[in-house]
This record gives structure tokens, sequence and C-alpha cells, in this order.
């Protein structure tokens, strides 16, 4: 990539909502249009900035969800009950409104079409959201690297971009869910927690040298990365995103 | 393990207000096992400060204290950083 687009301090900037999306009754897409947007990587993230009338500020980091596509950027977020910023993003924000955010942000937990195969990703919940733009950037780039998505929630109900996962299958991706608490009548994939079996069985093997991406909560996160390092694949072609149990 | 732990992706924000330039693909070498890696994949807890661990021995990389426009960097467990600029 252009080394400018490396360099520069980060600013605060407007964005303005266009439009807002349930995903999942605890899940909403928010879509904004940044002006003067760089363009983004699949994987990198904002920083949200919320301030109180007597200036008390709450910053969080969210990943973007969409393909790079204009000055448009989606975020996908689990709105938490006693969080400070998420109710504020899923509930209250209308089209029109603006919010504070910066970005595009990291560089380390990025995929690019470029990068080869095999891909294997790895999410436990809402760590699908930087998943999902590495699928959608895929998409969009007409790229056909063997990807497979390995995706943990709780229930049917709580899978995010269920709809479009389905849709993005085939030319080389393959879509594997675990539903771990409860699942519907008829069910015939997985119904645990991610194990180092589940993972040999869907993942590609140590000897096809494949890059994992894994995003998640904490536990989770460190269970898929230990699991991956005991079937013998190398620590450096893991790359993790962990969100940890307070943010939102 | 700590359900707190976060990795370096978490701070990349903090990093480049610092630094002004992207700071998860640098490369830090501990200053106490010799390890090095990529800033992204070091470990990281938020409490009153926020503190870079060494995935590997777990030393302290960087102590990290924001307070309204001033930030404090204690980098003694980091040897050396290779940035790209």
């Amino acid at each position: 990539m252009a080394r400018t687009a490396l360099l520069g301090r980060l600013t605060w900037q407007l964005a303005e909502l266009v439009d807002i999306m349930a995903e999942t009754p605890r899940v909403k897409t928010i879509l904004l249009d940044v002006r003067g947007w760089p363009g983004h990587r699949a994987g990198q993230h904002v920083d949200v900035r919320l301030t109180a009338e007597d200036g008390y500020q709450a910053e969080r980091s969210y990943s973007i969800a969409s393909a790079p596509d204009g000055t448009r950027v989606a975020l996908t977020i689990q709105k938490l009950e006693d969080g400070e910023v998420s109710p504020y993003l899923t509930d209250e924000l209308r089209p029109g409104d603006k919010i504070e955010l910066r970005g595009p942000i990291g560089g380390y937990f990025v995929w690019e079409p470029s990068r080869g195969g095999p891909l294997m990703l790895v999410a436990g919940g809402s760590g699908i959201v930087p998943l999902m733009a590495i699928i959608r950037t895929r998409a969009a780039a007409g790229d056909d690297t063997e990807t497979r998505l390995l995706y943990s929630s709780r229930t049917q109900d709580d899978v995010i971009y269920r709809g479009e996962l389905e849709q993005l299958s085939g030319n080389g991706l393959t879509v594997v869910h675990t539903l771990t608490d409860s699942q519907p009548p008829g069910w015939t994939s997985y119904a645990r927690r991610v194990d180092a079996e589940m993972l040999a069985e869907v993942g590609p093997r140590p000897a096809e040298q494949p890059s994992f991406y894994a995003c998640g909560p904490t536990p989770f996160v460190e269970a898929v990365a230990e699991a991956l390092v005991q079937l013998g694949h190398e620590t450096r072609a893991i790359k993790t995103e962990r969100f940890g149990p307070t943010g939102g | 393990m700590d359900e707190l732990m976060l990795d370096g992706n978490a701070v990349a924000g903090l990093l480049q207000e610092v630094f002004a330039v992207e700071m998860t693909t640098a490369i830090g070498t501990c200053g106490r096992c010799g390890t090095a890696g990529p800033v992204g994949a070091v470990h990281v807890y938020r409490g009153a400060g926020i503190v870079l661990r060494c995935p590997h021995c777990g030393n302290a990389l960087a102590k990290i204290v924001k307070r309204d426009s001033q930030v404090w960097i204690d980098f003694t467990g980091t040897r050396t950083l290779e940035v790209s600029v």
C-alpha cells in the first residue's frame, strides 16, 4: 500500500449516520458517511468518541464491517445493556445525526486479496465483524482464495449476517457454524465450543501453510490460538483480535 | 489467562495518536527474552493505565498513562522498536 496512507496523525472527524439495520435482537449495523474517508483495508477499525453535555467523553473501538466503498463505512455493534456507548449508537442515533470518529486504524489484523491462501477465519460472536469485512472484500474483489469460516454463536438467532454468509458461500468460501447453547430442530452442524478437533476437521492442515484470523471474546481467542498451536500451526501464522468483557 | 487481556490492536489508535504512524505492524523486541514480534500481537491490559506485555515471556514492554492531553510512556521493557516511516 502507499506509504502515505500509513503516515499522518489521527484526527477526529464527524461522520453522518445514513442508515441503521437490525442484524440480530442485540446487534445492529450503522452505515456512516465520512467525508474525506481515505479508504480502508479489511480488518481495520475506527475509534468512536461520544461527548456528554458536561464534557465527559467515552471512547470505544469498533471493527469496520464493510468492504471499501467510497466514503461509506459500516460498523456492526453489539448492544451491551450497561454499556456507555453501544446503547446510544444502536438505539438513540437517527439518520442525519453525526458522531465523532477517527480511522481507519490498524495494520496488523488486516487482510488483502494479494495475501494468498488458504485462509482460515475463526469467529466467536460479534468477532465475526472484521472477518466479515475480509469476506466482503474478497467477494468484491472477485478473489477466489480458498477460505473457510468457522463461526461460533450461542443460538441461531444470534448469528450475524446469516443470510449474506449463505449467499457468499461457494467460489472457494466454506462457512461452518457451531451453535453452543441451543440448536434448531434438525441441526446437523457442530453444537459445542470450538476445540482442536473441530479446527482440525474444518481447517486446513499445517502443511498447506494457511493464514489464520481469529476474533472474539478473549477466552474464545485464547482457546482457538492454543488449539491451533497444538495442531502444529505456526504462531506467526495466527493473527488474533481479542475484545474484553468491557468495551461497549 | 486473563479475561481482561486484549492485544496490540486495542491500542492502535492511541499509539498512532502519539507516533503519527501505524504502529501495530512495528516490530518490538522484548528487553527480557529478546523475542521480536509485531506490536499488534502483544498482550494488552487496561487498568488505571495500559500495560503492554510480551506474549512470549510476559515482561512489561511498555506502560502508558493518558491524562487529558498528556501521554506518559515507559518503554523500559522494550529493547528496540522497528518502525516503517
